[in-house]
């Protein structure tokens, strides 16, 4: 699984932090950090993610 | 004929059940029914993105998941009746869709005031056309902006009104202080401040008594009978929820649909209700039933409301906990932001300044019987970070009875 954030988008609001500490954090400066290629298990916390962006910048790819 | 699921309502609450109907188990049809002839939107940049002509339709548009690829979607079409005896709902074009399952996802329209004058330039912002509409309104040169009701979305266009170059922005509320309704006084003045710092005039302590003008408005009649010159007026007054067509159901539809804990309406476990049109007990509170009209809900009560639908439909009954879901929203004006945790309203008598000061960035507690119920951030980036860290804190409180 690809997991790709339009940075033009996300405005740090953090909230895939919540959905998915695994895959998203916040950085020092509160900016948004991820993995972009976690493991398939973690699809089901992924899609949760992509779901409670509020900017709607996440994409879930394969 | 095969099973199906109707979803009266289109708009995010609508797709997210559909999808977490899928994500439950659900493999029979679904239908959608939507009045709006776009398929789902995200309405947050309404206000701010798009009335700034920053954003694009394609950037609103929610990216349904693959698993909702084969739903049925009438768009353009709205509910206009509903037998829940007999499992039938009426669209606008006649047609009768016969459902095993029924989603209630019909959200909200504007209020509006009811008030004598012209209705040419005023506008609401609730869809996608509300925003172009006001977007061309706001753009025109030498354009004076009336905005009536200073909650969320009113403070939330006057910003962007200002950010446009609108010289004249004025909101008007009867009550003393912007959004101090959900929030409280502490942050009211705050957010006065800034907004008037910014060029936000506002008139408060005022009502709306109607509107200037002959054809078009030209003006906002207050109640002691002065006239705000305006051009455009937004009315930004709350909603009313769209429920008229479940009437005769013998349904509680004083505001929104009643729910249970698990949102089933009517106690037909067949029937559920999903985001701001669902009034349900939280039971994180007091278990009061409340709508929310945060963006948070329409995917949250989606997902709970899917699993126990669809076990019902599958002849499985599941033991689902009740719904309590952490209420979180935030609203971005001008250069700042508001970001809120838990339930601020329930805490509004025991407000606390957590951190910073109200001037600049502060975090603001709301407690009630001496318990963390609700925090509020108010300022930039790292404020906001810091009102997440409260967030496990809201998690683990006890829930809160009366």
């Amino acid at each position: 699984m690809k997991v790709v954030v339009d940075m033009n988008k996300c405005q740090d609001h953090g909230q895939c932090v919540f959905a998915a500490p695994d895959v998203f954090s916040l950085d020092d400066a509160g900016h948004l950090v991820h993995v972009s290629d976690p493991d398939d298990a973690l699809r089901d916390e992924v899609e949760e993610a992509a779901d409670v962006c509020p900017l709607q910048a996440i994409r879930i790819e394969g | 004929m095969s099973p199906r699921i109707v979803v009266a309502g289109a708009s995010m609450a609508g797709l997210r059940a559909a999808e977490q109907v899928r994500a439950a188990g659900w493999t029979g049809a679904i239908t959608l029914v939507g009045d709006e002839p776009h398929m789902p939107y995200n309405r947050p940049p309404l206000s701010k993105e798009v009335l700034a002509g920053r954003a694009p339709f394609e950037s609103l548009a929610f990216r349904p998941r693959a698993s909702v690829a084969d739903v049925e979607w009438r768009l353009g079409r709205k509910a206009v009746a509903a037998r829940l005896d007999r499992r039938t709902v009426r669209l606008d074009d006649g047609s009768v869709l016969s459902y095993d399952g029924l989603v209630v996802a019909t959200g909200m329209r504007p209020r509006r005031l009811r008030c004598a004058g012209p209705a040419a330039g005023r506008h609401t912002v609730r869809t996608l056309d509300d925003a172009q509409g006001l977007r061309a309104a706001l753009t025109r040169p030498g354009a004076r902006v009336v905005v009536v009701g200073a909650g969320f979305i009113g403070c939330e266009v006057a910003a962007t009104a200002v950010g446009l170059g609108v010289a004249e922005v004025t909101v008007v509320d009867p009550l003393p202080l912007p959004m101090a309704g959900p929030l409280g006084e502490l942050l009211g003045r705050s957010l006065r401040r800034r907004h008037e710092q910014r060029g936000v005039r506002f008139v408060l302590g005022a009502g709306v008594a109607g509107f200037a003008g002959d054809d078009r408005v030209t003006g906002v009649v207050l109640d002691d009978g002065s006239v705000l010159p305006a051009d455009v007026v937004v009315e930004s007054v709350g909603s009313v929820a769209n429920t008229e067509w479940l009437d005769g159901n013998g349904l509680d539809l004083r505001d929104g649909v009643l729910t249970d804990p698990l949102l089933r309406v009517g106690g037909r476990p067949e029937v559920v209700a999903v985001g701001d049109v669902a009034r349900f007990p939280n039971a994180r509170y007091d278990g009061v039933p409340r709508r929310v009209e945060h963006w948070s809900i329409p995917t949250d009560s989606a997902k709970h409301a899917a699993k126990g639908l669809v076990g019902h439909l599958h002849g499985d009954e599941p033991e689902l906990p009740p719904f309590a879901p952490l209420p979180t929203f935030w609203s971005d004006q001008h250069d700042f932001r508001l970001q809120s945790f838990g339930a601020p309203l329930l805490g509004k008598g025991d407000v606390r300044v957590l951190d910073g000061d109200p001037d600049g960035d502060v975090l603001v507690g709301y407690h009630r019987d001496g318990l963390l119920v609700g925090v509020v951030a108010l300022g930039g980036q790292a404020v906001a970070a810091a009102a997440a860290r409260y967030r496990a804190e809201l998690l683990r409180q006890p829930a809160l009875t009366v």
